[in-house]
């Protein structure tokens, strides 16, 4: 049985592993997503000590110091945490059991889905969650991205450099985009902005084909594109943490105390997911939640007698 | 180890192959495909000559690419006897991929 089982393989699994590697716990790492959605970013210039890098240079740096500092990773997904008479069971997708005797959850965020119909049925087949990895494959072509956010900003004008047209769409209300972006978007001549009520659907048989939307006035829109790029944040990833019975907020965050416990005793939780550090949901802080999670695991496990 | 597929070799390497066959297509611009990649050669050492196991660079075999509608990337697909009969998209675990190719070897 293990002293420690961390769920979760970004900043704050890899974070919480390197003090319990320190604290010399018993431990292992399950995540199928090393360096979670990190490796997404293209550059990273706020990492306290580290001028520029890239996401996945950074969380390369991160695997090799948990794994040189004696941490182990096992690229699994977890399906099911149950508590037993002494500790949990971790069960993962290959039908591998794991026995520990504390959790620290560290599931971080999902892409948010529009939650429409096709949408599962399109996903890499002109559905995209991810602009920088795919806008080669959109080269010449119309795209639609939707989202309000800087993030659609930017993945609006990193398409902008392989399409013909990008039209961003936002929720009515939820354009919250820097205004220097939007300037920006003007100068590439490529990129029309306008906003929506209501997604309806998404057009295609093989793949995207257009997408039909209303507007706040009531006029239903079909645009012809074939590609279709979402960027409307995310959403913490808390199904298996609600299975166990560990208390979520109402925006489905996980209850931590400052020791980053939760309500269940040595469940523990780190990262984007919890309520911690005013969820400010950056890397550094995710990081430390991870370290603090570690370090309250080794004075419960080690300093405090049963 | 894990091998290299090519708009050259795809034919012969993967579709007329008499083993299943697992092909990554991947691209170095693009993050989540840098940390599947050791996941993919891990693989590869463990099925040993039970399946094969390769990436494909996009950027550099744009036609097979184009050939099998690659539109997102981390894309994996398993081939057998010249077909697809599995794809996943997105990073997948090694555990998933394993389980998948094992029935097909």
């Amino acid at each position: 049985m293990y002293d420690l089982v961390i769920i979760g393989a970004g900043p704050a699994g890899l974070g919480a592993s390197i003090y319990a590697s320190r604290y010399k716990l018993n431990h292992l790492v399950l995540g199928a997503e090393v360096g979670g959605q990190v490796v997404e970013a293209w550059e990273i210039e706020n990492y306290a000590g580290i001028e520029s890098i890239s996401g996945k240079d950074l969380m390369e740096k991160f695997k090799k110091q948990t794994i040189d500092l004696g941490g182990t990773i096992v690229s699994a997904t977890v399906t099911k945490i149950s508590k037993n008479y002494d500790g949990f069971e971790i069960i993962t997708d290959d039908g591998k059991k794991r026995e520990a005797k504390s959790v620290i959850l560290a599931l971080g965020m999902k892409p948010r889905k529009l939650n429409i119909p096709n949408e599962d049925k399109f996903i890499g087949k002109g559905i995209s969650y991810c602009a920088t990895c795919d806008a080669m494959f959109s080269r010449g072509k119309d795209v639609v991205v939707i989202g309000g956010g800087d993030s659609a900003a930017t993945a609006a004008l990193h398409l902008a450099e392989f399409v013909n047209s990008v039209q961003l769409l936002f929720k009515d209300g939820t354009k919250v985009f820097e205004p220097a972006w939007e300037q920006r978007m003007a100068e590439t001549g490529k990129i029309a902005v306008a906003s929506f009520e209501k997604i309806d659907e998404i057009l295609g048989s093989e793949s995207v084909a257009g997408i039909v939307y209303e507007t706040k006035d009531g006029k239903k829109k079909e645009l012809k594109v074939q590609g279709i790029f979402i960027e409307i944040g995310s959403t913490p990833g808390v199904m298996l943490a609600k299975d166990l019975g560990v208390e979520t907020d109402e925006q489905n965050y996980i209850v931590v105390k400052q020791d980053q416990s939760t309500n269940i005793e040595n469940v523990y939780a780190a990262g984007d997911v919890t309520t911690g550090s005013n969820k400010f949901r950056q890397i550094i802080t995710a990081v430390a939640e991870g370290a603090v999670a570690a370090g309250s695991v080794y004075k419960k496990l080690k300093l405090v007698k049963k | 180890m894990e091998m290299q597929f090519t708009d050259q070799n795809f034919q012969s390497e993967v579709l007329e192959s008499d083993k299943a066959v697992l092909v990554d297509f991947w691209a170095p611009w693009c993050g989540p495909c840098q940390m599947m990649g050791p996941i993919v050669e891990e693989l590869a050492k463990e099925m040993g000559d039970r399946a094969k196991v390769g990436k494909c660079n996009v950027d550099e075999n744009s036609a097979t690419a184009e050939k099998f509608g690659i539109m997102s990337i981390p894309s994996i697909k398993i081939f057998k006897n010249g077909k697809v009969q599995q794809e996943f998209i997105g990073v997948q675990s090694k555990e998933a991929l394993q389980k998948a190719l094992e029935k097909l070897a």
